[in-house]
């Protein structure tokens, strides 16, 4: 369980305060007018930004200061989900072991989970030479190696066309089912928040509400989300 | 980033660890010459003389500098031509040329039998003279010009096409250009190109010596180099340098606060698409700019071309070793230079601009006295002698560290900004980060900063004659040698044989930067 | 077998290396580079001492007075009398016990510490096919016309400099402000060191170079070429010499004493006009090589002392600032 006690976040003008649970397993939505603070929610949890107030635990062991790799966490970003410079296969590597030295099981593992999102045999390629689909693709094969049990998605399928994205929710959403890991999506749309299919979280004037059913709260919005939705 | 979950790395402590050697190379050899001294000094009027010459020469060299370079920068900005990126290129071959070499092209040009005064007696003109104030200015420009077309094109270039094609299109002729879109950017970038020659010409020595024309040309560094010579009057000497150290790192400070321009190459070879310069005028008026910069630039450096290359096949055996000597040294700076920038460079990203300026500090010392207070301090421990060309190299390694750093640092906060997070998330921390992340991502400027610096090693002339080694000269203290021995033929062949080195060298590095670097 | 004979050679060539003392001498950079006199001098020298003599360069005297009494030198060669002053108070040098009298300088030497080994006088150079008319006299050149250019050393850096600014003293005296001034229109460039100086003219760009009376022996000897010349004042020329000390403190007092005496040995005298293109401090005239003999030489020599030239210097130093600064 991912629990955000009393977290407070400030910076200049802006704050963000946060104080609930995500239950294991779970899948969330995170939505809500764009400068309300959903990116600055996920860099909290994520560790990319530490809270002036409160703690974050995971299973009860505090994760306030732990750095972003230490986390048990994997990440997705709206773009630069890969290193250019890397092939695919020591992309999809790093997640096994940041200094790339992989043992021949590991080097199997890559394959595999390349395999798994559909891209056998280009794990020699160059990300530049994929499409926008298979670049995703990669990232997933990444978070999949990586099997930590809170996946963090910001907007990851922002640029590619409805068709692919529907594709790649479900992509999500089978890899976290095979893992048992809990999916936290940053979106713009409401549209996401429904494919996944699970709880929203909504960021807006400063608070992030707890998680609510996202059909019940769609059903009965909530002021703020009246007026972001129009 | 304000705050960061992560506590200071490794990494940071290396920094921390040569911004400490830095600190002793600069600031700590200057404290061992002044406890050595024992005592204070005055200054007298020749001194007061030197300081009034140098702020002079200086301000006038920086002006100048970048007063011409706008018009150039702005015709490369619009013109596409052949070859183009070869003239670019080609134009940025005086900064690193050595200072020895680049006296003997000038004066072959603008010299009392150079080529101008020749034509000028043709045409039936009075002869002019490089000698003086306006020699000074003359090599100054001629070194720093492309540089300052450098960084002035860079912000051209850093202007968005968008910009220009939304102007296209409400039909804005070019003046208009240039009061909405050039002004701004030039008020920018300006300021801070301004500063960076100014402080290279404060330190100016060998260019003041020879061009100068008389004492009214001293400037504080070699009135430095006087009192260490003439009068071994170490307190003068440190009093002078002190004095030199607070006027440019004023400037050098000032420097690290205006935003001083990035250094660096990216993308310089892609000219604008513009409308509204297509008229036959503004075509002729760039097209006037380039072929005055290209024969300015270019006609010393193929003086010294011609009157080397008889004599670079019956140069003395001793001097090819000494060439050996010098590009190993070179490329032991080289990459020390890296080893110290680096660190830097991230410390400075990760824990302050305080790096940074501790990496720029060396551009206001004064190599004499770091070399007096190597060898004061290394005394007691070691024979400094032996270590000659360790110590070149190190000193020369620090002497460019300024310009490593305008080219790291900028390169390092994008790489950062870009792919900091996700390294971040996958946990790729110290030598992993380096070897997968960082060195990839910034072979450009690391080639770039490597070449500057062995190019810059290769023309010094020793730190200082303190670590003068008989059997171990480097290429500049060769060349020095047969002038001194009446062989002015064979010191040209030398000079040809140095100005290849030195550009050869840059190119191998800033060319391997750029192979197979991923886009 | 074949370790221990490698091992015997090895610890053979040890104990040899170990016997052979090092002499230790300090040198300016031009005096040990390939094209100076010290390569010769060290294989001269090493097949009478059995020794290994070992030349360190640099600033001679700044690093004497760095290292102080913890020096490794055990002997000096090359010093000039505008720092013999401040090297005799170091207290580092001992006497050089050479015969003073033997020498064959043109003035009187007694000075028991500073071994002269070979002087010159400083003159202006000029080319025959450039200048047709050279200046006859010091006032002939203070009076030519401006457009005689002329290129001189920086008397704080260089010591033939310092020896021009001498000599103006020596000829000109209270007046030498006034002569500056006159020839300041003709100087085109004040140069750190002799090399500049001497390239400049030698590229064409000035006349005349304040240089040595020695140095057309150079282009008559090794170039074959005779249309360099030493214009000769009768107002006199000044003494220009280069010395010799040893150490006090020196491990090898027996090897710096032979090595004094060397110096002023026949062997190494003979070896100075065209090893260091000077004049040999000791050497009869009849010994010299025949293209010494093409030289001009003046007929008065100028000299100041090191506590005379001490007590004029900071001053003649700020008259030539001054009347050069205008």
């Amino acid at each position: 369980m991912l629990t955000l006690d009393k977290v407070l976040y400030r910076q200049g003008e802006f704050s963000l305060s946060a104080d609930f649970s995500v239950a294991p397993g779970a899948r969330v939505a995170i939505l809500g007018p764009s400068g309300a603070g959903k990116s600055t929610l996920l860099d909290l949890i994520a560790g990319f930004v530490v809270p002036d107030q409160g703690r974050i635990l995971w299973q009860g062991d505090d994760l306030t200061r732990v750095a972003p790799g230490d986390r048990p966490l994997s990440l997705l970003f709206q773009d630069n989900n890969l290193f250019p410079h890397l092939t695919v296969a020591r992309n999809v590597g790093l997640g096994l072991r940041p200094d790339l030295r992989l043992s021949a099981d590991q080097k199997q593992a890559v394959q595999a989970a390349l395999a798994r999102v559909g891209l056998s045999g280009m794990g020699n390629r160059k990300p530049s030479a994929l499409s926008g689909g298979q670049r995703s693709r990669v990232a997933l094969a990444r978070v999949l190696l990586r099997a930590r049990p809170l996946m963090l998605l910001d907007e990851p399928f922002a640029a590619l066309g409805p068709a692919l994205k529907a594709e790649m929710l479900a992509l999500v959403r089978e890899l976290a089912d095979e893992t048992g890991a809990s999916v936290l999506m940053v979106s713009h749309d409401p549209a996401d928040a429904r494919a996944l299919a699970g709880d929203t979280i909504l960021v807006a004037n400063g608070v992030a509400s707890p998680p609510r059913e996202t059909g019940a709260l769609f059903a009965d919005p909530p002021a703020a989300l009246r007026s972001y939705l129009g | 980033m304000a705050r960061r979950a992560q506590p200071i790395s490794a990494g940071v402590w290396v920094g921390v660890a040569a911004a400490a050697l830095i600190l002793m190379l600069t600031l700590g050899t200057l404290g061992a010459v002044f406890t050595r001294a024992g005592t204070l000094s005055t200054l007298g009027p020749a001194d007061w003389a030197a300081i009034r010459f140098t702020l002079l020469q200086a301000t006038l060299s920086a002006a100048l500098s970048v007063a011409l370079a706008i018009p150039v920068a702005r015709a490369l900005a619009r013109r596409q031509f052949v070859g183009r990126g070869l003239l670019i290129t080609l134009l940025g071959a005086p900064f690193i040329l050595p200072v020895i070499v680049a006296i003997l092209g000038l004066l072959a040009v603008f010299g009392r039998r150079g080529l101008l005064n020749i034509a000028l007696s043709w045409a039936g003109i009075e002869p002019v003279s490089i000698y003086g104030l306006q020699g000074v200015l003359l090599a100054h420009v001629f070194f720093n010009l492309p540089l300052a077309t450098r960084l002035i094109l860079q912000g051209w270039l850093s202007i968005p096409s968008e910009r220009f094609r939304l102007a296209a299109s409400l039909g804005f002729r070019a003046a208009d250009i240039n009061r909405a879109l050039e002004l701004p950017m030039l008020r920018r970038v300006l300021p801070g190109a301004f500063v960076v020659i100014f402080v290279i010409c404060m330190t100016s020595f060998a260019v003041a010596l020879t061009l100068g024309g008389g004492p009214r040309s001293t400037t504080v560094e070699l009135a430095i180099y006087q009192a260490f010579r003439f009068d071994f009057n170490l307190g003068h000497a440190a009093l002078l340098s002190v004095i030199q150290f607070g006027l440019s790192a004023l400037a050098a400070v000032l420097a690290a606060w205006i935003a001083v321009p990035a250094f660096g190459d990216a993308g310089l070879d892609r000219p604008l698409l513009r409308w509204d310069a297509r008229r036959l005028r503004l075509r002729l008026l760039d097209g006037a700019w380039i072929v005055a910069v290209a024969l300015f630039l270019l006609l010393p450096l193929a003086m010294v071309v011609g009157q080397g290359a008889l004599a670079l096949f019956s140069l003395p055996e001793a001097v090819f070793w000494a060439a050996g000597r010098s590009v190993l040294t070179a490329i032991g700076s080289a990459l020390l230079m890296l080893a110290l920038a680096f660190p830097l460079a991230y410390a400075a990203t990760r824990a302050g601009r305080g790096f940074e300026v501790i990496g720029t500090l060396s551009i206001a010392a004064s190599p004499l006295v770091i070399g007096t207070g190597l060898f004061i301090l290394l005394r007691p421990v070691t024979n400094p002698v032996a270590l000659a060309l360790p110590v070149t190299a190190l000193v020369n390694a620090v002497m460019s560290l300024p310009f490593a750093m305008r080219a790291l640092v900028p390169a390092l906060r994008e790489v950062e900004a870009t792919y900091g997070q996700l390294a971040d998330s996958l946990a790729l921390h110290g030598m992993a980060r380096l070897r997968l992340l960082l060195l990839p991502r910034m072979r450009r400027p690391i080639g770039f900063a490597a070449g500057l610096a062995a190019a810059l090693s290769m023309g010094d002339l020793g730190v200082i004659a303190l670590f003068a080694d008989p059997a171990r000269a480097t290429l500049p203290l060769q060349l020095y040698r047969l002038m001194g021995s009446y062989r002015l033929d064979q010191a040209a062949g030398a000079a040809l044989l140095l100005l290849g080195l030195s550009l050869a060298l840059f190119w191998l590095f800033d060319r391997g930067g750029r192979v197979n670097a991923d886009a | 077998m074949k370790y221990p004979i490698f091992a015997a050679g090895a610890l053979f060539a040890t104990m040899a290396a170990a016997e052979t003392p090092v002499l230790t001498v300090y040198a300016p950079d031009y005096f040990a580079s390939e094209w100076g006199p010290g390569p010769k001098m060290e294989e001269m020298f090493e097949a009478k001492c059995g020794c290994d003599l070992q030349f360190r360069t640099g600033d001679l005297l700044p690093r004497l007075l760095l290292e102080g009494d913890k020096t490794e030198a055990d002997v000096v060669i090359g010093l000039n009398t505008d720092v013999t002053k401040k090297a005799r108070d170091s207290g580092l040098f001992a006497p050089h016990g050479q015969d003073n009298a033997s020498l064959t300088l043109p003035v009187s030497w007694t000075d028991e510490v500073f071994l002269p080994f070979n002087y010159a006088h400083t003159a202006f150079i000029y080319d025959t096919t450039r200048v047709a008319n050279p200046p006859a006299s010091f006032d002939d050149l203070l009076n030519a016309p401006d457009d005689l250019k002329i290129v001189i050393q920086d008397p704080r850096s260089s010591i033939s400099g310092q020896a021009l600014m001498l000599w103006v003293k020596a000829v000109y005296g209270d007046k030498s402000g006034e002569a500056w001034a006159k020839l300041a229109p003709k100087i085109l460039t004040v140069t750190k060191g002799w090399s500049e100086a001497y390239g400049l003219f030698t590229d064409g760009e000035a006349d005349m170079v304040l240089s040595y009376t020695t140095s057309p022996a150079y282009h008559i000897i090794a170039e074959g070429d005779e249309t360099k010349k030493a214009a000769i004042f009768p107002e006199g020329h000044y003494f220009f010499v280069e010395l010799a000390g040893k150490i006090a403190g020196t491990d090898q007092p027996e090897l710096a004493d032979q090595f004094m005496a060397f110096v002023v040995s026949e062997e190494f005298q003979e070896f100075i006009p065209t090893g260091n293109w000077s004049l040999p401090a000791k050497l009869a005239a009849d010994k010299l090589p025949e293209g010494f003999a093409k030289l001009d030489m003046p007929e008065k020599v100028l000299f100041f002392d090191e506590d005379q030239a001490a007590a004029l210097r900071d001053a003649a130093v700020e008259e030539w600032r001054a009347a050069l600064s205008q």
